[in-house]
């Protein structure tokens, strides 16, 4: 059944109760009459008498102030009803044909969406939502948690997961709440660490920095500690020093390390950049995470995302400074569609279009890639 | 598909109600039948259609179709099942749904069985009643539509107020509004008469019904809406004088005056302009109160409603009902005949008396509730007037109202006899007296009003038994021929005394309760032991336990008296994540009619555990009073009286022929 199937049908029903009692020839509707009010009245004194709840003289009195009552009520009921008549009732029946329709149709249209199909949980339910039964999870050990604050190891256990799920806030909170009632370590600094990069949108703030440091100083070869101090140092625009501790993770770390790609990716983009533009003002730019995040998958989600925010952010700073490179805002246009931000990949086409402006092979270069994206107009 | 089917359905239902508002009333002007008969169909139809969007609403709660943004807001998909149901009404654009359904279904049931009315009278009526609720519709549809929908649904909902997760609240505000918005039956019968221009006796038989019914609903919802902030809010308090609660107070209070004042006029035709004005407050105090609660001008314990672009609108509303009525009233008034007359000492001037006390008693009120909002509107400055404004004003109020009581009854129509009715309630004074008396003697040292309150009690109780041991004659008469005719009694009768029995039933839990309440706040380890009015607790030990949407600490109590242990009470605290709230639940154990009550607080790092433990003496009877009301107004409803004139369908024949 479709809805509009079922919303005529319902204004057949509404415009039918007003046309069904207009049709009907004026039958004699069952009507209620004072009269029989005051006849009842009369009936229940003869009860009371009966009862021996009033006496004599008093239900005398009041049979004579009921009869008046009685008299004048038959009187006003002699006067019988007039016909009903056939050109109001014609009337009604217009502005029910017309009006019902017109004005629930108009008003409904206004209010109501009528495209949008149901959403039950049942229907929701079938579709893959891995992703909801880790909420409730997360849930469950938040409730846990409001009961026994001070269980510092449960907090443990939340923290990097609040961190996947990308709930930076809650995440740095309870590492905060971890190193508070479980002891500090340099696996929790760093956690703390990443996730307020991660709330700063990848940004390594000086409170996070300040986090990683302490990581270090804990234990000196906390590999993501040292990580996100090589992309502190990157994004402080000292790519020297930040090669400088990527490579020395690389030399001491074991082939088989997980973490290796992701480094060598870094330190990949990084030496590119160093090489290419020792001033740094017309570099090259660095090449946007295609092989960093291959090398990524390994990572946690924060990692990742942190470190896509990162490069992200770079690139669209030195666009802005240096914006005669077509490669370089298609990638960033591709970057943002990939991040889910269109109004941004939009507002970097605008400012690509008005950078390249003068360079008619650029321009048209750029239109094509922004074809390929989806992006154009 | 339901989503939407509902919102269409709530848009027919205005369409409906606007030819409902406009064209029977025209026939009536008319005096064509045709027309006349067309506000039943259109009643019964609006009812239909509201019913299938109020169900529609029930049923994306229940599926957790977050796609409709009240449905987000106010539900969980883990949520139980019932309070999925209940948090239908646990909201401001839910409950107002529910509050135009109710008001459609009394217009079905006038539609329905109101066979007995004058053609014209029930065109009117329900004219008017297609009146208020075309405001409402348009007020929900437009401020408050629960259809709106969310683009791209979330995967969770947020949750409902913890607060209002609770049984209690899935019968209080349906109660509450049947009762609020049975008095539109009585107000729309009202503009009725005053559009015709004609009332008399038989108008207030007509009305008695609908009256009764609101009243007795009302009765019942502000019952348990005073239980459930008993138990749930955690203080042990039971009527906070919150202007939540006053906002349902007042028109109780007028609607009691006006059943009163209703009787007179069936009887003796008489205080017919009084009572169709009472019948206008009545509503107009409803409508207060659903402005008042809506528009989120108060900020308080119900705090489930608070947006303050939709107070414009129902002010709107307010204005133009109250403001309508009361020109109407002031202009057709004076063309209304009066009736009858009575002496000052006479069941008339018993109810006058009742009516203006209890009028005053209402007015104090609303001062009290309507006062600090003006100032606040006026100055700025926020004052609160609490419970000590309302014991100086209602108080005095009440103490002759409830001396008075006894009386009423056993006066007779026209010229009572004041000295025979005092003979007659003889027993009552004396077994007040003697109640008052030993009170004193027993708690000697005490509050000195508590013992003379409750000799009040007594003295209500034993008169309203006094009326009906009168009436039946007993102890004049052999015990069967007594019991034969206290059978033969009028329901009503019977229904006067529950009604009466049950304010005196009130009273003494009001008093012993705030008297004698005992109260010990403490800290409790596992293991300790605390003792209040004679019961010993022992706190056994603390737990934790996951409910479907909220983590649950419990502590294990065992009670004891004189060392013989009495049972065990778990008071708990519920924390929801998902709204960051918690909520206490409190243990209650009923001795008899008293109550032990523990709720807890917070814990402190030592694992000690703040807790609140009382004792409530007679307690429950505050509870129990307003039930026998209730059950007294039921059994007023069942009276043979109200069913006159209404002949089902087939027995019409037989009421149309001369009875002479």
């Amino acid at each position: 059944m479709s809805l509009w199937f079922v919303l005529a049908l319902m204004t057949f029903g509404a415009i039918f109760a007003v046309l069904w009692p207009l049709g009907r020839r004026a039958a004699r509707q069952p009507e209620g009459r004072e009269s029989a009010v005051y006849r009842d009245q009369l009936a229940e004194v003869d009860r009371d008498i009966a009862a021996g709840l009033i006496g004599e003289t008093e239900a005398a009195a009041a049979r004579v102030e009921i009869g008046r009552r009685l008299i004048a009520a038959a009187d006003a009921e002699e006067a019988a009803a007039p016909p009903s008549s056939l050109r109001l009732r014609r009337a009604v029946a217009v502005v029910a044909l017309v009006g019902v329709p017109v004005l629930a149709g108009g008003l409904y249209l206004r209010l109501g969406t009528p495209a949008m199909p149901d959403f039950p949980l049942a229907s929701r339910m079938r579709a893959p939502a891995g992703g909801q039964s880790l909420d409730q999870l997360v849930a469950q050990v938040q409730a846990h948690l409001e009961k026994n604050p001070t269980d510092g190891r449960g907090w443990g256990v939340l923290a990097p997961v609040l961190g996947r799920v990308g709930r930076f806030e809650d995440a740095a909170q309870a590492f905060r709440n971890a190193i508070r009632y479980d002891g500090d370590s340099a696996t929790r600094r760093a956690g703390l660490g990443e996730a307020l990069a991660g709330a700063a949108n990848g940004v390594v703030t000086a409170e996070a920095k300040a986090e990683f440091e302490r990581a270090v100083a804990l234990d000196a070869s906390d590999v993501r500690a040292r990580y996100f101090l090589g992309l502190a140092a990157e994004q402080d625009g000292r790519p020297k020093e930040a090669a400088a501790i990527w490579r020395a993770m690389l030399d001491k770390a074991p082939p088989d390390a997980p973490w290796r790609p992701l480094v060598a990716a870094a330190l990949a983009r990084i030496g590119a950049v160093a090489q290419a533009a020792p001033d740094g003002a017309s570099a090259k730019l660095p090449a946007l995470p295609e092989g960093a995040a291959a090398a990524a998958q390994g990572m946690s989600e924060g990692d990742r995302a942190a470190m896509i925010r990162g490069m992200v952010d770079r690139l669209a700073t030195r666009l802005k400074q240096n914006g005669d490179d077509v490669e370089g805002w298609l990638r960033l246009a591709r970057a943002y569609m990939v991040l889910n931000e269109p109004e941004r990949a939009h507002a970097a086409r605008d400012d690509a279009r008005r950078a390249l402006a003068a360079d008619e092979v650029g321009l048209r270069k750029l239109n094509e890639g922004l074809k390929a994206l989806g992006i154009d107009g | 598909m339901i989503a939407e089917a509902g919102h269409y359905a709530l848009v027919l239902a205005l369409a409906l109600a606007l030819i409902q508002s406009t064209v029977p009333m025209i026939g009536a002007r008319l005096r064509d039948p045709a027309l006349m008969t067309l506000a039943r169909s259109t009643a019964l139809a609006q009812l239909a259609f509201v019913g299938i969007s109020f169900m529609a609403l029930v049923a994306l709660h229940v599926m957790s179709d977050f796609s409709v943004a009240n449905v987000y807001e106010n539900s969980h998909s883990l949520k139980p099942l019932i309070y999925k149901i209940t948090g239908v009404w646990g909201n401001h654009e839910g409950s107002m749904l529910l509050w135009v359904s109710i008001l459609a279904l009394f217009g079905g049931l006038v539609a329905v069985f109101g066979n007995n009315l004058p053609l014209s009278l029930r065109a009117n009526a329900l004219g008017v009643q297609g009146w208020v609720s075309t405001a409402f519709y348009l007020f929900i549809l437009l401020t408050s539509n629960p259809f709106l929908r969310l683009a791209n649904p979330p995967l969770e909902g947020r949750d409902l107020n913890p607060v209002l997760q609770d049984p209690g609240l899935a019968l209080h505000p349906p109660m509450l509004y049947l009762g609020y918005v049975g008095f539109s039956i009585s107000f729309s019968f009202a503009i009725a008469a005053l559009i015709e221009g004609r009332i008399d006796a038989a108008w207030a038989r007509w009305v008695r019904p609908w009256t009764l019914m609101a009243w007795m609903f009302l009765t019942l919802g502000i019952a348990m809406g005073s239980y459930w902030a008993y138990y749930e809010l955690g203080w042990g308090g039971w009527w906070f004088w919150d202007p939540v609660e006053n906002a349902s107070l007042m028109p109780w209070l007028a609607g009691t005056a006006l059943l009163h004042s209703a009787v007179v006029m069936e009887k003796r035709n008489a205080l017919k302009v009084w009572t169709v004005l009472l019948a206008i407050l009545t509503f107009s105090l409803s409508l207060l109160g659903t402005f008042l609660v809506r528009s989120g001008v108060l900020t308080s314990v119900h705090a489930f409603a608070t947006d303050p672009t939709r107070g414009v609108f129902i002010l709107l509303i307010l204005c133009v009902f109250i403001g309508g009525s009361l020109t109407l009233y002031a202009w057709r008034a004076s063309s209304l005949k009066q009736g009858g007359l009575f002496a000052p000492i006479s069941r008339e001037g018993a109810l006058v008396l009742n009516n203006l006390l209890l009028t005053t008693a209402c007015a104090t009120v609303f001062i009290g509730t309507l006062y600090p909002l003006g100032l606040e509107v006026l100055t700025g400055e926020r004052i609160s007037v609490g419970a000590p404004f309302f014991n100086l004003t209602f108080a005095p109020l009440f103490v002759p109202l409830l001396l008075a009581l006894p009386f009423g009854p056993l006066l007779a129509w026209k010229r009572g006899d004041l000295a025979g009715a005092a003979q007659r309630l003889y027993a009552a004074g004396i077994a007040a007296l003697v109640a008052v008396a030993v009170l004193w003697a027993w708690t000697r040292g005490g509050a000195a009003l508590a013992p003379l309150a409750i000799g009040l009690a007594v003295f209500v109780i034993i008169g309203a038994l006094t009326d009906i041991a009168e009436r039946s004659m007993l102890f004049r008469m052999p015990l069967p021929i007594a019991l034969r005719r206290a059978r033969g009694l009028p329901r009503a009768s019977w229904g006067t005394m529950f009604a009466h029995l049950g304010v005196g039933v009130a009273l003494i839990g009001i008093v012993c309760e705030t008297t004698w309440n005992s109260e010990l706040i403490s800290t409790l380890k596992p293991g300790d032991v605390a003792k209040v009015a004679g019961y010993e607790l022992k706190l056994d030990a603390i737990s934790q336990r996951q409910g479907p949407n909220y983590g649950e600490m419990l502590a294990h109590f065992t009670v004891s008296r004189d060392g013989r242990p009495i049972g065990a009470m778990t008071p708990s605290k519920r924390s929801f994540a998902t709204r960051g709230m918690s909520t206490t639940e409190a243990a209650l154990m009923s001795r008899g009619v008293s109550q032990l009550y523990v709720s807890l607080g917070d814990t402190a790092a030592s694992g000690a555990i703040a807790v609140r433990i009382y004792h409530k003496p007679m307690v429950l009877l505050i509870w129990f009073g307003p039930l026998l009301m209730a059950f007294g107004g039921l059994l007023s409803l069942s009276d043979r009286r109200l069913r006159v004139g209404a002949p089902k369908p087939a027995k019409a024949a037989r009421g149309l022929q001369p009875a002479e």
